[in-house]
């Protein structure tokens, strides 16, 4: 039996004890009528080697394709030890630290974590996180709300520029508790927030203005004139940012004269394989004024009976666990062990190594650029700067040129088409300290002949050939 | 058995309410009360100029273990809060009835007649604890 | 009061204190600094973060000590009541990690994505027919996220068919505290609803508080008291006829797999916990994966994205096809890696294998609650069956001893035993909540009571000694108090400067 230790007489001698005859008569007080018979459709359990050979299967079949994709995950290099530490018995199998004198590994941890995370951000607390960088934002969302005395308002403004699937996530989230998300357009030059379309919100009543860095098209904004603007409004700022970008560019505590009030964003960039989009970890950081309004784990560092430090979950009384309908948030599971992967990669890879990364990322996106603009028709749609993404035009649509390189087995990019149709044939390109020489040339010649094709009317029967 | 000073009185939520004879009030939290929530770690205290109904949740007490809404006894305008808990919350452990939450102007002083006095009150406990 | 206890001389090591400025031991990182010529000057930040730098090994080293300072299900016994801490077999995790799986874009076009699609829409179509609903979304990243999920669908139904004065869920007084926090997340009032003597809701109460106000009912069933709802039926039909819709959550499923359905109970909506039923990791508390179920009425409404199939190809299910969905849950399509951990484990178990789960967790528990009264503890429900859990109170012990539920669990740990979830639910008094699982031998178990019946010869010898426990491991009991009034959250270089 698959995973269930006894045997027949022990079976039998735990039946004995208890006084019943069979496992059957444990579930007599279920009434019969709600008893189901042998589930359909699964069929026999298999063992190891039959699902190994299955899984293998399934995962050939989606390859190994060559990526250009970001859009929100990013394609890193990670240490072979992160993995290899975090999936450790000791981590994979432990849970929330309860019993705080039985977890001070992972407590251990996340207070690390914690001080890494308020280093990278530059701000003075952290949660020991959520569970994706949207759903990190809509909890930045709710908090705001919550600790904004000044505002009645329940009003939000998100720029349009924000990552599409980050706003649909909020809207979710939030829009039971009557929370207003007011979009703010960018500007169609530059790719950034439209500071003009901003000042038509002067003097009214917001809780918040959501600052994303970079922006969803890899743009950077001005993040001191939109944080600025914020305070001079009442409104609290809430920073989403990239963590690796943070390396390099100036975080959100230095944000302004005064610094962001929150950040957040996803942690994927720390360790976290791209894994189809999960599971990623969600970062909240808050200026400390603001720290019984954050949601989620907290870890504090203390002493024990004996005078010794330790640490222990503390700030509870915030949580769903003792303040059930007043709680700041359901949080209760969170991304634990995606954290203590990403705690890993950063102790192995320190500040000069993220930078280092960092700085790859940015030339390698520059010689993409470089190479894929050197084709006719081809350019950079937002003038910007940007950090290791842009938006590229094309001169056909991007979904006929997608299913070509995809044929060759390149993933081009993330066609805008869908949420920005404004911006006509345009192309979402990402590079990281991943690709190389030889990567970027292959995509460039991919690309070269798929608008030569096109010229040649032969575009629609070329993924025939190869 | 808590302490139950005579001269305040008393709501069922376990604030304790000094009428301070010039229209306002002043207001904290019971012995029972601390007692119940154990070592207090955070005191969230009312805006200054808040005007509270009745019942209305007007601050929050905090321990390890459990988070209390403190209720306003009766209808009023906020005029002032105690500082002093927001540095040492535990004040409210060791002298319940000295260290006050926040003060009250008024609205509606026939209220006051409303609330239970110490016997009430003290009875009240007592049915608690069975 | 008491007095904060100084802070010794015995520090602990952090991993910033194995740190050097200057060292340079990285082989994970380019050798050379590209710069960042394309960005303005003023973007760039000026002072490094102070992130550790040490060696690979040091970092290792460090965090290899630390994992030894954890109690897990792999080195452990591990009853904590509710949450299901059953074996995680590592199958599941070699194989939600094979290179074609893990490096998947989670944009990466359909022609590149066919495998996971195809597990996705299986596992989809496997956890319809465990729960007896007629569809399943995966999107939920954990329960509390599934929890919601299921409320703003209810919710959407009412609004749907312009029913809006509906503003109430109803709560069991012994639920999560996740259910009320929810029902608040969705713009409801949560009610509460008391349970009986005997562990049931009480149906009058029950009775009293449905009307025209109500939405819905968040239901555990077996419930958080360890005990099987007996009248759900009955309950499923008085919430229908007022107009609310019924909410399983699925913390407990546990208990029933492959033999009692949610659908078939007649919930409307159900979440799983797929980190507790279908034995993916906890990882120290997640990532988990939240499921949702729905009978047809809720089906337009599920969160997105979902996977479908013309019966050859698989394809995502967003917005186009799915308008009345609630939306988007996270930035892609839930913790997917976990999801394809909980499909290798259900293909590993097959239909059979569901149903030993539900047999033999509640052998385990039944077996440990009788042998726990025999040896003179009370039941909280002795007159009922457990189900996968139950409860103890040692209510008897606190008074009688001195000796209350915190202090024997944490004397359980230096017995080398994970304490079993204590306190909850509230409204049993010095509880221990028990869920041994099926994984577990009998050995455990009975170490377990072994060990419980020890520390109360202990206690009536020496009750100081065990109210001072643990005396085993890295710490003893902390100061939680200190730990939320002087609050410190982060490791700051000055500050640690000016300590040492």
């Amino acid at each position: 039996m698959p995973f269930v230790p006894h045997t027949e007489e022990e079976l039998w001698q735990m039946l004995d004890v208890i006084g019943v005859d069979s496992i059957e008569q444990l579930f007599d007080e279920i009434p019969g009528e709600l008893r189901c018979g042998e589930l359909q459709g699964l069929g026999p359990g298999l063992w190891e080697q039959e699902i190994s050979r299955l899984m293998q299967g399934k995962a050939r079949q989606d390859g190994q394709p060559l990526c250009f994709i970001g859009a929100g995950a990013y394609d890193h290099h990670i240490p072979a030890a992160v993995w290899q530490l975090a999936s450790r018995g000791e981590y994979y199998t432990a849970y929330t630290p309860y019993q705080a004198e039985a977890s001070q590994g992972t407590l251990q941890l996340l207070y690390e974590y914690q001080s890494m995370m308020t280093e990278l951000m530059d701000m003075d607390v952290s949660n020991a996180s959520l569970y994706d960088g949207a759903s990190a934002l809509a909890e930045a969302v709710l908090m705001a709300v919550r600790a904004n005395r000044k505002s009645r308002s329940r009003r939000i403004l998100v720029p349009a520029n924000l990552h599409p699937h980050y706003r649909a996530t909020v809207q979710t989230l939030v829009k039971n508790q009557g929370i207003e998300l007011v979009e703010i357009p960018y500007d169609r030059s530059t790719g950034q927030t439209d500071l003009q379309a901003l000042v038509q919100h002067t003097g009214q009543d917001l809780a918040a203005l959501v600052v994303p860095q970079p922006n969803f098209f890899g743009v950077l904004e001005n993040v001191d004139a939109l944080t600025e603007w914020a305070r001079a409004n009442a409104a609290l700022s809430i920073a989403v940012v990239n963590p690796l970008a943070m390396a390099v560019l100036r975080p959100p505590g230095e944000w302004g004269k005064q610094g962001a009030d929150i950040c957040c964003g996803d942690g994927q960039p720390l360790g976290a394989p791209l894994s189809s989009g999960g599971p990623y970890f969600g970062f909240l950081c808050s200026k400390q004024t603001l720290v019984r309004q954050m949601p989620g784990r907290i870890i504090g560092r203390t002493v024990d009976l004996d005078g010794k430090e330790g640490f222990a979950l503390t700030l509870q009384a915030r949580e769903q666990h003792i303040r059930r309908s007043k709680a700041t948030s359901n949080i209760c599971t969170n991304q634990g062990l995606m954290v203590t992967a990403a705690t890993i990669h950063m102790s192995l890879i320190g500040a000069d190594g993220l930078i280092r990364i960092a700085g790859r990322c940015h030339s390698n996106l520059q010689l993409l650029v470089e190479k894929l603009t050197s084709l006719d028709e081809i350019e950079p749609l937002f003038s910007g700067p940007v950090f290791h993404e842009t938006v590229l035009r094309l001169p056909l649509e991007p979904q006929r040129v997608l299913r070509t390189l995809a044929a060759h087995n390149i993933l081009g990019g993330y066609n805008l088409a869908k949420h920005y149709p404004e911006l006509g044939n345009a192309l979402l390109v990402c590079a990281t300290e991943n690709h190389n020489q030889g990567d970027m040339d292959k995509y460039r010649l991919k690309m070269e002949q798929v608008l030569t094709s096109r010229r040649q009317g032969a575009c629609a029967t070329m993924a025939k050939f190869d | 058995m808590s302490n139950i000073p005579e001269n305040l009185k008393y709501a069922e939520s376990h604030e304790w309410v000094h009428d301070e004879g010039d229209g306002t009030v002043t207001v904290g939290i019971s012995d029972h009360a601390q007692e119940l929530l154990g070592d207090l770690v955070f005191v969230e205290l009312p805006e200054t100029g808040a005007k509270l109904k009745a019942g209305d949740e007007s601050a929050v007490v905090e321990s390890v273990k459990a988070a209390s809404d403190v209720y306003s006894p009766v209808d009023g305008e906020v005029i002032e809060t105690n500082e002093l808990l927001a540095d040492s919350p535990e004040a409210i452990n060791e002298a319940p009835y000295d260290n006050w939450i926040f003060k009250l102007k008024l609205s509606n002083p026939v209220q006051l007649d409303e609330l239970l006095d110490a016997a009430a009150y003290a009875s009240l406990v007592k049915a608690e604890e069975h | 009061m008491d007095e904060l206890i100084p802070r010794t001389q015995t520090l602990i090591m952090l991993i910033f204190e194995h740190s050097k400025s200057g060292r340079r031991a990285q082989a994970q990182a380019p050798m050379a600094d590209d710069g960042l010529s394309g960005i303005p000057d003023d973007l760039k930040r000026k002072r490094k973060p102070r992130l550790p730098e040490v060696s690979e090994m040091q970092a290792v080293r460090h965090y290899t000590r630390l994992s030894q300072k954890n109690f897990s299900i792999d080195t452990q016994f591990y009853p904590l009541g509710s949450c299901t801490m059953k074996y995680n077999p590592r199958a599941c995790n070699t194989l939600a990690m094979l290179p074609g799986l893990i490096n998947r874009h989670p944009l990466a076009p359909d022609s590149h994505s066919q495998g996971f699609l195809s597990t996705m829409y299986e596992l989809q179509e496997i956890l319809k027919e465990v729960t007896g609903m007629s569809a399943v979304s995966l999107a939920p990243m954990a329960g509390a996220q599934g929890e919601f999920a299921g409320i703003a669908m209810i919710r959407a139904y009412h609004d749907a068919l312009g029913d809006t004065g509906r503003t109430e869920i109803l709560v069991p007084d012994a639920a999560h505290g996740t259910n009320p926090a929810t029902a608040v997340m969705c713009g409801y009032k949560a009610r509460e609803i008391p349970s009986k003597a005997d562990g049931d809701v009480d149906m009058d109460a029950l009775e009293a508080a449905l009307g025209p106000q109500t939405a819905g009912i968040m239901l555990t069933n077996p419930s958080t008291l360890g005990v099987f709802e007996r009248r759900i039926k009955e309950i499923a039909g008085r919430v229908h006829e007022a107009g609310g819709l019924l909410y399983y959550d699925g913390a407990n499923l546990n208990a029933i797999l492959g033999r009692v359905r949610p659908g078939d109970m007649g919930f409307d909506v159900i979440h799983m916990n797929l980190h507790k039923t279908f034995s993916t990791p906890h990882g120290g508390g997640g990532p988990g994966a939240g499921p949702v179920g729905v009978s047809k009425r809720l089906q337009p409404f599920l969160p997105i994205p979902m996977v479908g199939t013309d019966g050859h190809d698989y394809h995502w299910l967003s917005e186009e096809q799915c308008p009345q969905s609630i939306g988007r849950l996270s930035a892609f399509a839930g913790n997917a890696g976990i999801l394809l951990r909980a499909y290798v484990y259900a293909k590993m178990l097959g239909a059979e294998g569901m149903q030993r789960v539900a047999d033999y967790s509640t052998l385990n528990a039944n077996y440990m609650l009788k042998r726990l009264m025999d040896a003179g503890f009370t039941a909280a429900y002795p007159q009922r069956r457990a189900t996968h859990e139950f409860i103890i109170t040692l209510k008897n012990e606190a008074r009688e001893l001195g000796i209350n539920a915190m202090d024997f669990a944490k004397r359980l740990l230096d017995y080398g035993i994970h304490a079993p979830t204590t306190y909850f639910p509230l409204l049993v008094p010095e509880c221990f909540l028990i869920e041994p699982t099926e994984t577990e031998a009998k050995e455990s178990l009975d170490a377990f009571i072994d060990a419980m019946i020890k520390i109360r010869e202990e206690a009536r010898t020496d009750a100081k000694r065990v109210r001072g426990a643990p005396y085993t491991l890295p710490v003893r009991r902390l100061d939680d108090v200190r730990a939320a009034r002087e609050l410190d959250l982060r490791w700051q270089a000055e500050e640690e400067e000016e300590r040492a």
